[in-house]
């Protein structure tokens, strides 16, 4: 820390330091939610729906029941009523032009899509936890078998016999009439933002563009798949959980079982990866803990990576419309974004893609607007910037058609409409780069050799093409507990109930706290991930440094004042009467800079040999509503195009952002190349499929569902420009794990038209969107 | 999750012996052989595949490459597929067999997969692998949900109203260019089988994908003789740069003479039922000049009893394109 109560000494943080966890993640030490050896451990497999509407007439579960091992099958007929399980209500999905016909077997219980769509949102997520015979998608959990062995409980899964009451589920989000959400849930604002006059705007430029662009179904897919084991002791629950957010998983279940929350401990040492789909509870996690309960033993329960897709989250589909309009200088004279993207029968959640558009550009009339469709699919959610990854998409792709329509340098167009301050909210930026982020990026990428024209440049048989675009995500921050402690040998450690999702939350944790104590990282232990700590926000929308990193700094730096406190008021201390400031802390030492002080270990050993404590809960406060606080940074690509064969490479993507200070500068790096290869994907490969007729998620395992191997990824160069940012967090950080992915797709779509002249408006770019 | 019996054979007739009593060898059979298990397995768990018996024949030897005294290769059924495609004979006399095999799913599975395993591999149609969706070549009569489903990724050649999946190997297209003679010993003896007519297409029994019978076990595959003076290569197209099937490939062996084409064995993977042998435009390339005019004329020939379906309507762009490209590499009309 820059804090002028510290010694000189190479900080801690901003060091590309090893993670402190990797030996444990390499020698398999790290244990994982599934991963812990309960005595009497018995294991749960999930009944999924195969048809995505209508009802469970009938299961029948007599096979299963007698089968070897088998010890319990719940299913919608003899699940225990959970006293706060939300009821979900009639969410039709969007009305749907066609007849009503009724598709696979089983009659329909009359329920078809009804008349016009139900307005309204549905606020709350609704997981499906057995509390009706309600089909909303297929691949619903709709019972649970729980035997000795998994692969008891999974024979037995097999053999429950399932009857539908099949209604024709609304699959075709083309066709689907639009439901205008009341409120963009869950993230918040309004559905409509105005300023200006739009068409005026429009009506009044040189030039202007306006197309649609499609972003597809995607999923998640973390290395490890949720799993969770709950385990009772009287009326106290513990999970062991998969999640991003522990105290979201405690709240939620307790609230399901009518308990107080401080009734359940939820666990998650680590958590191997999550992108958002491990944000909040679904329906697995109360599953497994009814399973629990109605057995009596400990119950584990692991998704299987089919059941990844539908009852855990995804990405929504997109449908963006962008009308831009310029002067004949650039200068934008209004920008128009409606987006309409899909959800589910059971939570109208918002994919909040026009919320850069909001801020961008120096745009004096602005436009933007959602709807949903809801279709009867499992729930979108959030999903790696959720919003800036699919609007980046379709806004920075219309920068790029108005470049070209006006003959204009992509970067000099972004430059000539930079917005100096938030053109939304009139607020000043708590920092912003991005001019500095363009330059950097420009440079090291060489894109000033750039000849503009489509199809200019070759190399061989390839065409070569270079394209950019800007990325950006907001750096927010919540409220965030931190516990810290000195240990009469002289080591500390310090507690916050935030998760490890492969981020290096341990690492940075470290780091942060051991420059504000001034002793060695190796001298600190940073304990995360139960909730019997203090409460820190679910590790989403990039708010882990800055929350917890701000609560770890603070605490660390009340412990060493509180220290250094004892030591000036002590008169054995050779501190003793200096003044409070002029104590400096560095590697277990407290000076006043020369030879005079002692170490840490030396004043508790005065002090009875036991540890000093210090507690801390700290909160956002009036700077939110000062400052517009949002990370930015530009993406170029190189793409080649083999005009003939379609096959598109990427072979360089040179990256630069601002996110406030860099706590790691190995673990921020990561976080950036994880973002553009994902990117990659985006751009090129990910897709989730769904069979038009019956709604099933088709290619619902990794050799379909496409992710960018290594034989994709070319070089990744990536830059931070330092801005350390005090308004958003005392440690200076804004947060790094989202924006990586921002603005990828649409620097590697805006280098294929480049390269070819053709111009993809949806994604992914597959081999056919490309051969002419 | 089914019981199964495991069997390790110690010797082929025991493996053949208990293998006849299976009541097919096609889908559904209730016993199968299992090489390195990276398709069965992994069907099984996916419920697609639900032998009652396993026969494990990985202790039956079968793994050797050696010269046949014509001057061709014996490969053994249990050679691995990374070790096919390194071995220096099949690099130097059939390059598109290397190619095809190095082209194909992963180093980790090309250390496990076998050559009869690879030979034998079941479609990657999705209906096929999703047990809740209707599919005749899992289920007869059950129907086909790839017709007006997903099809992107299927066949557009050899289709029939039943199915319209694609054969999915790399090296069996290789094979097919390559002439290749599957030799196989059942309850009744040994027999060989042109690579050719090795698989079946759907029509009316999609179910059915090859000749065998119950007990039959592929014991090695033959290579004729290389032509010394022909070059042979593999193409492949799909989306990601590996680790994906593909949607469009060629195996060409090709000997120019004159400025001529003298010698053309053509196969396409990606578009067909099944390993899709090229013939009429072997025989229009032959004699007639090496160049781009005629290699898009063959191209264009190659698709002709193309049958899009409603996503993969591309194809039939990219198998001439593939071809095309193929031949150019071969006869050095084009570098890479
Ligand atoms: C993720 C993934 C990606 C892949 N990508 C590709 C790709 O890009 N290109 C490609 O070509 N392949 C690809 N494959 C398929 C792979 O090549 C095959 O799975 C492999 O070759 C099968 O060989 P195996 O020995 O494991 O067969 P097994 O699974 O052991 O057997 C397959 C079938 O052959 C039968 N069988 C095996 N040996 C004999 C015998 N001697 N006689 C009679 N019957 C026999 C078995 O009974 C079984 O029905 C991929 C596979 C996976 C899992
Ligand atoms: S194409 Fe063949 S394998 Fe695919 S669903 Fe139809 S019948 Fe089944």
């Amino acid at each position: 820390m820059s804090s002028p109560r510290q010694a000189k000494r190479a900080p801690s943080v901003g060091a590309p330091m090893d993670r402190v966890d990797g030996r444990l993640k390499v020698t398999g030490g790290a244990r994982y939610a599934a991963e812990y050896a309960i005595p009497n451990l018995v294991h749960a497999v999930m009944v999924t729906s195969t048809v995505a509407k209508g009802r469970v007439r009938a299961m029948n579960t007599s096979v299963a029941e007698r089968a070897l091992g088998v010890i319990k099958v719940l299913t919608p007929f003899n699940a225990p009523r959970l006293p706060g399980a939300p009821k979900p209500g009639p969410h039709a999905p969007s009305a749907e032009p066609g007849p009503q016909s009724v598709s696979g077997s089983g009659a329909s219980a009359g329920q078809g899509a009804q008349g016009p769509a139900a307005r309204g949102a549905v606020a709350m997520r609704l997981p499906t936890l057995l509390q009706d015979d309600v089909v909303r998608y297929n691949g619903q959990p709709i019972g649970l078998v729980v035997a000795d062995t998994l692969e008891h409980a999974r024979e037995a899964a097999d053999l429950v016999r399932v009857t539908y009451d099949v209604e024709r589920p609304v699959l075709d989000w083309t066709k689907a009439a639009a439901i205008p959400p009341e409120q963009v849930h869950p993230l918040g604002g309004e559905r409509t933002s105005r300023r200006g006059d739009v068409e005026g705007g429009l009506a009044a430029a040189a030039v202007s563009v306006d197309h649609t662009y499609i972003t597809p179904l995607e999923n998640h897919n973390p290395m490890e798949v949720h799993s969770t084991i709950a385990q009772w002791e009287g009326d106290s629950l513990l999970l062991y959980e998969s999640t991003q957010g522990i105290f979201s998983v405690r709240n939620t279940v307790a609230r399901h079982f009518g308990m107080a929350p401080d009734k359940v401990r939820v666990v998650a040492y680590f958590t191997g990866g999550g992108f958002g789909s491990k944000g909040g509870p679904w329906s697995h996690e109360s599953l497994t803990a009814m399973a629990a309960r109605e057995v009596g033993r400990p119950v584990k329960l692991v998704l299987t990576r089919r059941q990844m897709f539908g009852p855990v989250g995804g990405r929504p589909r997109t449908e963006q419309r962008v009308a831009l309009g310029a002067a004949h200088d650039g200068t934008l004279t209004a920008i128009r974004h409606h987006s309409k993207s899909t959800t589910s029968t059971l939570e109208d959640w918002v994919e909040p893609a026009t919320s850069q558009t909001r801020l961008l550009y120096a745009c004096p009339n602005v436009e933007t607007q959602y709807d949903l469709v809801r279709v009867n699919v499992g729930s979108p959610t959030f999903m790696r910037a959720p919003g800036e990854s699919t609007g980046t998409f379709a806004l920075e792709s219309a920068m790029d058609e108005l470049a070209y329509a006006l003959k204009m340098d992509p970067v000099a167009l972004r430059l000539k409409n930079y917005a100096e301050q938030d053109p939304e909210s009139g607020r000043p930026w708590s920092s912003k780069s991005l001019r500095q982020c363009y330059e950097s990026a420009a440079a090291r990428f060489g894109w000033s050799g750039r000849k503009a024209e489509p199809r200019s440049t070759r190399n061989g048989r390839w065409l070569v093409g270079w394209g950019m675009a800007t990325a950006t995500y907001p750096a927010r921050r919540g409220a965030a507990g931190a516990v810290a402690r000195m240990l009469p040998d002289g080591r500390a450690w310090v507690r916050a109930g935030t998760q490890e999702i492969g981020c290096g939350t341990y690492t940075s944790m470290t780091q942060v706290a051991a420059d504000a104590l001034g002793i060695a990282p190796g001298q600190i232990r940073f304990e995360l991930g139960s909730t019997d700590m203090p409460e820190n926000p679910a590790s989403t929308g990039s708010v882990t440094a800055a929350s917890t990193g701000s609560a770890v700094h603070d605490v660390a730096t009340a412990l060493r004042q509180k220290l250094v406190q004892l030591a000036i008021a002590d008169p054995q201390s050779p501190l003793y009467g200096v003044s409070e400031d002029a104590v400096r802390t560095l590697d277990g030492r407290l000076t006043t800079g020369g030879d005079r002080g002692e170490t840490y270990v030396a004043l508790l050993a005065r002090h009875g040999g036991q540890p000093v404590e210090a507690t801390i809960s700290t909160r956002p406060g009036a700077e939110t509503q000062q400052y517009s606080m949002h990370s930015f940074g530009a993406v170029f690509t190189e793409v080649w195009v083999d005009p003939d064969l379609a096959i598109i490479r990427v072979p360089r993507v040179v990256t630069a952002h601002a996110v406030g200070r860099i706590l790691n500068a190995k673990t921020a790096r990561s976080q950036i190349i994880g973002g553009v290869v994902w990117g990659v994907g985006m751009a090129l490969e990910e897709e989730t499929l769904i069979d038009p007729r019956s709604g099933r998620y088709i290619n619902a395992d990794l050799a379909e569902y496409h992710v960018p191997v290594n034989a994709d990824i070319g070089t990744i160069d990536v830059a931070f420009i330092e801005e350390p940012d005090l308004h958003v967090s005392s440690v200076g950080a804004k947060g790094i794990g989202e924006i990586g992915i921002t603005g990828v797709a649409a620097s590697i779509a805006n280098a294929v038209y480049h390269a070819t002249g053709k111009r993809v408006r949806e994604l992914p770019i597959r081999i056919e969107k490309v051969l002419s | 999750m089914e019981r199964f019996q495991y069997t390790r054979a110690r010797t082929v007739s025991e493996a053949i012996g208990i293998a006849a009593h299976s009541s097919t060898a096609q889908q559904g059979a209730p016993v199968r052989y299992v090489a390195g298990g990276t398709t069965l397995v992994d069907l099984m768990k996916l419920g697609v595949e639900r032998p009652t018996h396993l026969v494990d024949i990985n202790k039956l030897g079968m793994n050797a490459i050696e010269r046949t005294k014509e001057g061709g290769l014996r490969i053994g059924a249990l050679v691995r597929n990374a070790a096919l495609a390194h071995d220096p004979t099949v690099v130097r006399d059939y390059r598109a067999l290397s190619e095809a095999l190095l082209s194909g799913a992963s180093a980790q599975l090309r250390n496990v997969a076998t050559t009869s395993g690879n030979l034998l591999q079941r479609t990657r149609c999705m209906y096929f692998r999703n047990t809740a969706m209707a599919c005749n070549k899992r289920e007869p009569g059950s129907g086909c949900s790839a017709i007006n489903g997903d099809n992107r990724t299927l066949a557009i050649l050899g289709t029939s109203p039943h199915c319209i999946a694609t054969n999915p190997s790399d090296m069996n297209v290789a094979l097919v260019a390559l002439d290749a003679t599957i030799h196989v010993q059942g309850p009744k003896g040994t027999r060989t089988i042109p690579m050719q007519a090795f698989h079946l297409l759907p029509g009316d029994t999609p179910d059915r994908e090859t000749v065998l019978e119950p007990g039959d076990l592929v014991t090695h595959i033959t290579l004729p003789p290389p032509n010394a003076r022909a070059t042979s290569r593999y193409l492949k197209l799909r989306d990601r740069a590996s680790y994906e099937f593909a949607l469009a490939s060629a195996a060409v062996v090709v000997e120019v003479a004159g400025g001529q084409f003298h010698y053309v064995r053509l196969a396409m993977g990606g578009v067909g039922t099944k390993p899709w042998r090229m013939s009429a435009v072997e025989e229009r390339l032959t004699g007639a000049a090496v160049d781009d005019a005629t290699i898009r004329d063959a191209a264009q020939l190659a698709v002709r009893d193309a049958k899009p379906q409603s996503e993969n309507g591309f194809k039939v762009e990219l198998a001439q394109r593939c071809l095309a490209h193929a031949l150019r590499l071969a006869t050095g009309l084009a570098s890479i």
